[in-house]
C-alpha cells in the first residue's frame, strides 16, 4: 500500500473533493483561511519572507523564485500595480491548469489576493484561453461567491485592502502563454514577445508593474501561508520544493493527472503511478517540457525529477506535460511532430525562429522520408545551435531541443534513417517496405486484386512479388492475405 | 449572503459548514467528477443516472459534481461514500456500472470488485 502512496497532492488538494461551484465546500476546507491569516496578522514583507523561505519556484516553466518575484514587483514604485494569472496552457498535452481551475477555482482567487496583498496590486487579470469554456464558467461562478462574502472588493476582511480580478480571454496561441506576449495580448496588441528586461515586473501591462504567476504556482500558496513555509520545503529536493502535478500521457496504462514530490523518479512515475507501458512493450522514452523540452531515456529512469536534474539531462520541467514512448514510436518522427507544432505557433517576428524552425521541419521532413544525407544531420544540428542562440523568446530558444536532444540520445535511430533507409520503430511510411515471402505464398492472387496500384505481380500458384517503386504502402494485401506471407521490412 | 470581516467570521463559518457536512455523512454520498475530461467520457450522464435512480429507490443520498481526480484513464470516475465506511473510487462508471453500484454495494451491501486503490495523500 506505500507503494501506491507516492502522491502528494497540494496544488490538487481540493480537485474531486469538493463542488467546485460551491464556495462553502471550499470554505469547509479551511478555504480563504490563508487570506485572513495573511491581511490580519502578517505584513507583506513577512508573508514574502514566508513564500521565499518555501523555495517555491514558478510552475509555468521556467522555475523563477516565486517570493523573489512578489518582492521585485513590491519594490517598484508606482500608482497602478497588477497581478496576472496565466492559465494560456499551450503545451500539448497538458491540461493541469485546467483542472485546477475546474476542480479547485476558489484556491487560485485566494492567492492571487495574497499576492495582490504582497505586491501592492489593486487588480488582477486572469488570462484564460477561450477554448476552456468549463474552467471560465467555474471561475466566473467562483469570482461571485468570493464577492458576495467579501473576499473580493473593498476592505477584505474588514482591512484596507482591496483588490478585485478579471478574466481575459486568450485565443489559444502557444506564444501567448509566453508573459510579454501574454501582456501584448491583454492590450489588444499583437500577441508577440518583447524585449526583456523590463521585465513585467517592473514594466508590464499598461506599462505597469505586473506580477504574473502560473495557475499551479498560485494553487500553492494557501497552503504555504497555512501550514508554513518550513513544512512545504521539507519536500522536495535541494533546490527544488514541494510538488509538481504532471499530465501523463502516451503509452502508459493509467493515464492521468499525477502530483508527486520533487525528487520522485521518473520510473517511479512511469512504473508504479503510471502503472508501466501499455500492452507490455518496451519503453523507449518520455517527452517532459512539451515542444520546448527534450526526451529521456532508459538511462534517465532513475534521475530524481526536479528542475536542475531535468535541465541537465537535456530536457526541461516546462508546465509538466509528460508523454510516453515506447518501441513503436520514431525519435525522427517525434521530433518532427513537435517542430511541426512551433512552426505553426511561432509568432513570425524573427527570423531564426520564423524560418529556421520551417528549414528544420523539412530538414527531419526529408530524413523520415528516407531521403537525408549526412550532410542533413550536420546542418541539422548546426541549424538548431544557430536558433536556440539568436531567438528573441523562449519559444524559438527552446524549439530546437526535441531534435537536439533525440539526436543526442538516439544518435543510431537519425543514422539507420540516414544510412540504411530504415525507421526501427516502422513509423516512417517512406521506409517501409511490404514484402512477400516466397515460400509461404501459395499464389493466391488475393492480394494483386487488393492492391489499388497494380504494384504485385506473380503467376497463378507461383510465389508473388511486390515492385517497390510502384507500392504506395497501404497495408492492403498484408491485411489480406490469409497465409501471412507479407511482412514489413 | 454575509460579508466576512474577520478570521474569527471565517472560522465560525468554516465550523458551521464542517459540522454540515458531517450531517451529510450519515448518508450516502455520491462525487463525481465533471472536469473536462470526465465529461467528454459522459460522466453527465452518469450523474444523472445516480440522481434519477437514488430518487426513484427512496435513498438518502446527496449527488455531487466535483473536478477532476486524476484518474482519466478510467473515466467517468466516482468517489461514493457510504455511513461508516471510507469512501472508495470507482472507475469507468457509464449507467449500466451504475445500476450496478446502486443495486449491490449501495443496497445490498455487498463488496464489489473494481474499485480504484486512492493512489495519494493530500494535505488537508
Ligand atoms: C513559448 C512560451 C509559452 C509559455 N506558456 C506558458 C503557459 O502556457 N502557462 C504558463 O504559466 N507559463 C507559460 N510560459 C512561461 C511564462 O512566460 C512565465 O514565465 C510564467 O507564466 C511565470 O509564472 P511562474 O513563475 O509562476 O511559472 C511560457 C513561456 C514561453 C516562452
Ligand atoms: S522566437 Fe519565435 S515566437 Fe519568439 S518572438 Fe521570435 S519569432 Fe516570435
Ligand atoms: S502495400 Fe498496398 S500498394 Fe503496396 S503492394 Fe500491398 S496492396 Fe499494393
Amino acid at each position: 500500500m506505500a507503494k501506491l502512496k507516492k502522491q502528494i497532492r497540494i496544488a490538487l488538494r481540493n480537485c474531486g473533493f469538493i463542488n467546485p461551484e460551491n464556495i462553502d465546500e471550499y470554505i469547509a476546507r479551511d478555504g480563504y483561511m490563508a487570506l485572513g491569516k495573511v491581511l490580519e496578522t502578517m505584513s507583506p514583507e513577512e508573508t514574502i519572507e514566508e513564500i521565499k523561505k518555501s523555495g517555491l519556484r514558478g510552475r509555468g516553466g521556467g522555475g523563477f523564485p516565486t517570493g523573489l518575484k512578489w518582492e521585485l514587483t513590491r519594490k517598484v514604485d508606482a500608482e497602478q500595480k497588477y497581478v496576472v494569472c496565466n492559465a494560456d496552457e499551450g503545451d500539448p498535452g497538458a491540461f493541469m491548469d485546467r483542472s485546477i481551475l475546474e476542480g479547485d477555482p476558489h484556491s487560485v482567487i485566494e492567492a492571487m489576493a495574497i499576492n495582490a496583498f504582497c505586491t501592492g496590486a489593486s487588480k488582477g487579470l486572469v488570462y484564460i484561453r477561450a477554448e476552456y469554456p468549463l474552467a471560465i464558467e467555474r471561475l466566473k461562478i467562483a469570482l461571485k461567491q468570493a464577492r458576495e462574502y467579501g473576499f473580493l472588493g473593498n476592505n477584505i476582511f474588514g482591512s484596507n485592502f482591496s483588490f478585485d480580478i478579471e478574466i481575459r480571454y486568450g485565443a489559444g496561441a502557444f506564444v501567448c502563454g509566453e508573459e510579454t506576449a501574454l501582456i501584448h495580448s491583454m492590450e489588444g496588441l499583437r500577441g508577440e514577445p518583447g524585449v526583456k528586461p523590463p521585465f513585467p515586473s517592473e514594466k508590464g501591462y499598461q506599462g505597469m508593474p505586473t506580477n504574473v504567476n502560473n495557475v499551479e504556482t498560485y494553487a500553492n500558496i494557501p497552503v504555504i501561508i497555512l501550514e508554513g513555509a518550513d513544512w512545504f520545503n521539507k519536500i522536495g529536493t535541494e533546490k527544488s520544493k514541494g510538488t509538481k502535478v504532471f499530465a501523463l500521457a502516451g503509452k502508459v496504462n493509467n493515464v492521468g493527472l499525477v502530483e508527486v514530490p520533487m525528487g520522485i523518479t521518473l520510473r517511479e512515475v512511469i512504473f508504479d503511478i503510471g502503472g508501466g507501458i501499455k500492452d507490455g512493450k518496451k519503453f523507449k522514452a518520455v517527452q517532459t517540457g512539451g515542444p520546448s523540452g527534450g526526451c529521456l531515456t532508459e538511462a534517465h529512469l532513475d534521475t530524481p525529477i526536479d528542475y536542475d536534474n531535468l535541465i541537465n539531462a537535456g530536457s526541461m520541467m516546462g508546465s509538466g506535460g509528460m508523454i510516453v514512448m515506447d518501441e513503436d514510436d520514431c525519435m525522427v518522427s517525434m521530433a518532427k511532430f513537435y517542430l511541426d507544432f512551433t512552426v505553426e505557433e511561432s509568432c513570425g517576428k524573427c527570423a531564426p525562429c520564423r524560418i529556421g524552425n520551417k528549414r528544420l521541419y523539412e530538414l527531419l521532413d526529408k530524413i523520415t522520408e528516407g531521403k537525408g544525407t549526412d550532410e542533413d544531420l550536420f546542418k541539422l544540428r548546426n541549424l538548431a545551435t544557430v536558433i536556440k542562440d539568436t531567438s528573441l523568446c523562449g519559444l524559438g530558444q527552446t524549439s530546437p531541443n526535441p531534435v537536439l536532444s533525440t539526436m543526442d540520445n538516439f544518435p543510431e535511430e537519425y543514422e539507420a534513417h540516414v544510412k540504411d533507409s530504415k525507421c526501427f520503430a516502422g513509423q516512417c511510411k517512406a521506409l517501409m517496405q511490404y514484402i512477400i515471402e516466397e515460400d509461404a505464398c501459395t499464389g493466391c492472387t488475393l492480394c494483386v486484386r487488393v492492391c489499388p496500384v497494380d504494384a504485385i505481380s506473380g503467376e497463378r500458384k507461383m510465389a508473388h512479388f511486390i515492385n517497390q517503386d510502384t507500392c504506395i504502402k497501404c497495408g492492403a494485401c498484408m491485411e489480406k492475405c490469409k497465409f501471412g506471407a507479407i511482412y514489413i521490412g | 449572503m454575509m460579508k466576512i470581516d474577520s478570521v474569527k467570521d471565517l472560522k465560525n463559518l468554516r465550523d458551521k459548514l464542517k459540522s454540515a457536512e458531517n450531517l451529510k455523512k450519515a448518508t450516502v454520498m455520491v462525487k463525481v467528477s465533471m472536469s473536462t475530461c470526465g465529461i467528454a467520457s459522459g460522466a453527465r450522464e452518469t450523474m444523472d443516472y445516480f440522481i434519477n435512480e437514488l430518487d426513484n429507490k427512496a435513498i438518502d443520498a446527496s449527488v455531487i459534481k466535483t473536478g477532476c481526480m486524476g484518474y482519466c484513464y478510467a473515466e467517468p470516475t466516482i468517489e461514493l461514500s457510504k455511513p461508516g465506511k471510507e469512501p472508495v473510487i470507482f472507475g469507468y462508471v457509464d449507467t449500466k456500472r451504475a445500476q450496478e453500484i446502486i443495486d449491490k454495494y449501495i443496497v445490498a451491501d455487498e463488496e464489489l470488485v473494481g474499485i480504484i486503490p486512492l493512489n495519494f495523500e493530500t494535505v488537508n
